[in-house]
């Protein structure tokens, strides 16, 4: 027999917790979180740099201690919440499935609230050639041995990709007395925020190679090193510039994605820009009553941003449950010229909203330009544009009508 | 002149230190908390770091740690030989300090979690 819950909350990272904690706020008590790990916080618990809360908060944190700050709120408001618990499968009628060291459960929910997270992008993602030897780790993977179960990954390591934790990594691994030889990034400017090059790389001396990609990895048992590359305008590697570096460790930082594994039993519409859900100004999906936010939905720089934008799904989750769905418009936002993905994708009220796009290349001084047939509905002069850094714009409530796609881009 | 990425937050100002009158000039930070890091690494750099200590008696083998202020720069290895060497008994608490005035800097180790 499944229980019925107002809202079954999947992930106990900052979103979901954030989003937990709002509707308890709001008046929603018949609430759970299921998280699948031991503990509540999600990817914080292995993030022990410090840098997390300074929006929120006023001050740096680090990842366990910005967990720990929701995590209390949730255990003081009494709110429900079973670890050790993985979601199995959602319809789209919003029942749940999950196993559980108590066995199968089941919910029938109100709302379903997705704050599942993202992925690594793997080896096997980017497709890289060569032999399968022990020593090749997802920067990710490579922090959860080391900040969570007190294993090294090697002694000499390479990192490809400039993604935020390849930086933080590259300058742990150090602090720790590995050799970090280099970072390897395919492409002509780096993926990570300008200051975790800054304090994670310049600050140790360690050299960051812009349009070198691996192509070729070497070693029977355990790697023995990689072949590297200059790539041409394209990408493509120019093969007269191979060179083979030793190493016994290979931190891949090639990209975060959306974890969508339960989107497709749900049928929710996916956003092949983002890989998340389609979502509307609600963060409503394709499929009413279910909703998501965080990097489930997309990848944020800031796990603030993430917390944040679940303050304002629990808003929407709120009002659902209390009036149901009521759709005024159904318009589409298309990603125009220079803009790499953007949510939500779709309007369905005249209510203000925010906006959260990337860049898809870097521009300065560029002028972001939101229209709807033709019509401006805001203009907006940004200094700095980088496909590292997240941009949100608000939007007031009635500038959208119901008629024509809403188009977002750089002029 | 000389150029610097501000660490302070994720704005990651590029700012331009210079010597102007004899004092130090800083342009490029969008907030006074970018001049104030430009002078100070300038002057003697700073830098906070995280790590782990190994535990005793405890249900994991290591409690996470960090500075609970920045150190100068060059402290940065000897803080850190410190912390390699330091180990904790269980129950650890978050905000427990590990080790005081490590490495002479002034600076304490603190927990950022709880192991029991």
């Amino acid at each position: 027999m499944a229980e019925y819950k107002d809202a079954v909350i999947i992930g106990g990272g900052p979103a979901g917790l954030a989003a937990a904690i709002a509707l308890d706020k709001l008046g929603v008590h018949d609430i759970v979180i299921l998280e699948r790990e031991k503990e509540l916080g999600g990817i914080l618990r292995q993030c022990i740099h410090d840098g997390f809360g300074l929006q929120r908060f006023g001050r740096s944190l680090s990842g366990p201690e910005y967990a720990r700050i929701f995590i209390d709120e949730v255990i003081e408001r009494g709110i429900c919440f079973h670890t050790d618990t993985a979601v199995i499968s959602l319809s789209p009628d919003r029942h749940v499935k999950a196993v559980s060291p108590s066995g199968l459960i089941e919910y029938d929910a109100g709302a379903v609230i997705l704050a599942v997270g993202c992925k690594e992008r793997s080896r096997g993602s980017i497709m890289i050639p060569g032999e399968r030897p022990s020593g090749v780790f997802t920067a990710g993977s490579a922090q959860a041995y080391m900040n969570l179960y007190n294993r090294f990954p090697g002694h000499e390591a390479i990192i490809l990709g400039s993604g935020d934790i390849g930086l933080i990594m590259a300058r742990r691994l150090t602090l720790e007395g590995v050799h970090v030889k280099a970072v390897f990034e395919i492409l002509d400017h780096p993926n990570g925020l300008e200051r975790n090059i800054a304090q994670c790389l310049d600050d140790y001396g360690i050299p960051l190679f812009l349009n070198h990609t691996v192509t070729d990895i070497h070693g029977n048992s355990r790697l023995e090193g990689v072949t590297v590359c200059k790539v041409d305008d394209c990408l493509r590697p120019v093969k007269e510039t191979a060179e083979f570096h030793s190493c016994d460790t290979l931190i891949l930082s090639v990209g975060l994605r959306p974890d969508a594994a339960l989107l497709d039993g749900a049928g929710i519409m996916i956003d092949p820009r983002t890989g998340g859900a389609v979502v509307d100004e609600h963060f409503m999906t394709s499929v009413p009553g279910i909703f998501t936010s965080g990097n489930g939905l997309h990848v944020h720089d800031l796990a603030d941003f993430a917390s944040l934008e679940s303050e304002h799904l629990a808003v929407s989750a709120a009002g659902f449950l209390k009036d149901g769905l009521h759709n005024e418009m159904d318009v589409d936002v298309s990603c125009g010229n220079g803009v790499g993905h953007i949510v939500p994708q779709k309007i369905h009220s005249a209510d203000g909203f925010s906006l959260s796009l990337r860049a898809s290349s870097v521009m300065d001084d560029a002028v972001l330009r939101i229209s709807q047939s033709g019509k401006d509905i805001l203009r907006k002069k940004i200094r700095r544009v980088r496909p590292s850094e997240m941009l949100m714009v608000d939007i007031a409530g009635g500038l959208v009508s119901p008629d024509g796609n809403v188009e977002v881009e750089f002029i | 002149m000389k150029k610097l990425t501000c660490i302070i937050c994720p704005n990651g100002c590029v700012l331009d230190v210079g010597s102007a009158d004899g004092g130090i000039k800083v342009s490029g930070n969008l907030c006074p908390k970018g001049e104030a890091y430009a002078r100070a690494e300038v002057i003697s750099p700073k830098r906070t770091i995280s790590s782990s200590i190994r535990v005793i008696g405890g249900d994991s083998e290591i409690v996470s740690v960090r500075l609970d202020r920045a150190v100068p720069k060059d402290m940065i290895f000897p803080v850190m030989d410190a912390i390699r060497r330091a180990h904790a008994s269980a129950p650890v608490h978050i905000g427990d300090v590990l080790i005081h005035d490590v490495a002479g800097t002034g600076a304490d180790v603190i927990a950022i979690e709880d192991i029991s």
